[in-house]
């Protein structure tokens, strides 16, 4: 059995450990908190989006748009939305796991990391990084999705990539984060036949639209409008998933800590006990041996 | 509001709700130029251009606002627009939006290089449509 001195010093080792997670916690929390509140008051602006794009594509249906048809290049560009800082649980590695298990090959990929842990862990395994935004993550703003997505669109244009994805963790609730990839452009009519079908209702309301400018001159500027709302919606999703994550992780690590001391403090007053017995049986044996 | 002129008009941008309510007319610069629009307006789509965007809740109450960019949804008895960018007055700055103005001038009358001729011009829209929006909210 371990001695006393020992298992007295393993224990206040993990009680200043369980103190830093308690106080991780407490961050991720307050940061969860408004990272949830920016989820959920930009949430009105994407569905609005997404109905307007989904109307646009039902009427207009597969019409001749660059954004809409493969321009032939094999290159695909994906949008890793990670975040800087680990401790998050497997926030990140879900991530990473979601592309090396995809289907999409590693030579075929241009990576536009956001966040350090998703981008070094890519590089390790080789995966080519284009660009590196990983300071946005912190504090994600309009303006930063709207340049990336124009980058973005600049280089699909120019034939040098020819799809774009983006792979974010879905924020649903606090507890549950799904990591998802998403398919950004071209704009994949058919995948998106089945959200038509919930929402047909609508149609009748929207057959007579009429679009100014004419619908392909709109869709050119509209679609960048639509990218960049994902983007952006991706950002923010991600930023209140990771807080989360690391929320959960740090309450799991907390009471894991927990759970040692308190079978260190068993051990612990099971070695005094067993110290004070010996003590008192090497007296009595003294005694018997004087009286002897 | 018992107005029976009286259509849903929501204002939303990335970030908030930025109004929602019951007005008579709303009007707004789109691509294709300025619009008014009025209860069982055709419905239509249309692409925003900087401009300022009146909403006219009653006959004497006319909100301002300075509209940047995004579209606009307009159906029969409710519009929508999806604004990427857009300001109450009480938020614009004027003394930056002055400066921007003149900068952006400057840019575009000098072209140094390097300048991004497209980025100079909208900044100029941006700036004049927000100059506009105060004098407008001031002197209504």
């Amino acid at each position: 059995m371990a001695s006393m001195r020992d298992i007295k010093r393993r224990k206040v080792s993990i009680q200043s450990t369980q103190q830093i997670t308690k106080a991780m916690k407490l961050v991720s929390t307050v940061k969860l908190q408004r990272a949830k509140n920016r989820a959920e008051s930009s949430r009105a602006y994407f569905q609005c989006m997404y109905e307007t794009i989904m109307g646009i594509m039902r009427r207009s249906g597969f019409i001749n748009h660059p954004f809409m048809l493969p321009n032939g290049s094999t290159k695909k560009a994906v949008v890793v939305i990670t975040s800087n800082r680990g401790l998050a649980g497997g926030y990140n590695s879900n991530i990473v796991k979601l592309i090396t298990g995809s289907d999409l090959k590693k030579e075929d990929l241009a990576i536009y990391s956001i966040g350090k842990k998703g981008r070094d862990t890519l590089k390790r395994r080789g995966y080519q990084i284009k660009e590196d935004r990983s300071d946005i993550i912190e504090e994600p703003l309009y303006s930063d999705a709207m340049e990336l997505s124009e980058d973005l669109l600049l280089a699909y244009k120019n034939g040098e990539i020819g799809e774009i994805y983006i792979a974010y963790t879905n924020f649903k609730n606090t507890v549950s984060h799904v990591p998802t990839l998403l398919k950004l452009l071209p704009v994949d009519v058919e995948a998106t036949a089945d959200e038509i079908g919930d929402i047909r209702s609508e149609e009748d309301n929207r057959a007579l639209m009429n679009y100014e400018p004419e619908e392909t001159d709109a869709l050119d500027m509209i679609i960048p409008k639509y990218v960049t709302s994902i983007i952006y919606g991706a950002l923010i999703q991600a930023v209140a998933s990771e807080n989360g994550a690391r929320m959960q992780a740090m309450d799991s690590a907390t009471s894991n800590a927990e759970e040692m001391i308190g079978s260190l403090e068993l051990q612990y007053n099971r070695a005094r006990q067993g110290h004070i017995t010996q003590e008192l049986t090497e007296i009595i044996g003294g005694a018997d041996a004087l009286n002897a | 509001m018992a107005d029976d002129r009286a259509f849903k008009l929501r204002v939303i941008t990335p970030d908030r709700v930025f109004y929602e309510g019951e007005v008579i007319m709303v009007e707004l610069k789109t691509t294709e130029g300025e619009i008014g629009v009025l209860k069982r307006h055709i419905p239509l789509t249309a692409v925003i251009a900087p401009g300022v965007l009146y909403i006219k809740e009653s006959e004497e109450e006319i909100k301002v606002a300075a509209l940047h960019s995004g579209f606009v949804e307009v159906l029969q008895d409710s519009v929508t627009i999806l604004a990427e960018v857009v300001e109450w007055p009480s938020e614009i700055d004027e003394k930056r939006a002055e400066e921007a103005r003149i900068r952006a001038e400057r840019r575009l009358s000098e072209k140094p290089m390097g300048t991004d001729l497209n980025r100079a011009t909208l900044a100029l829209e941006r700036s004049v449509v927000r100059i506009e929006t105060l004098n407008k909210g001031n002197s209504k």
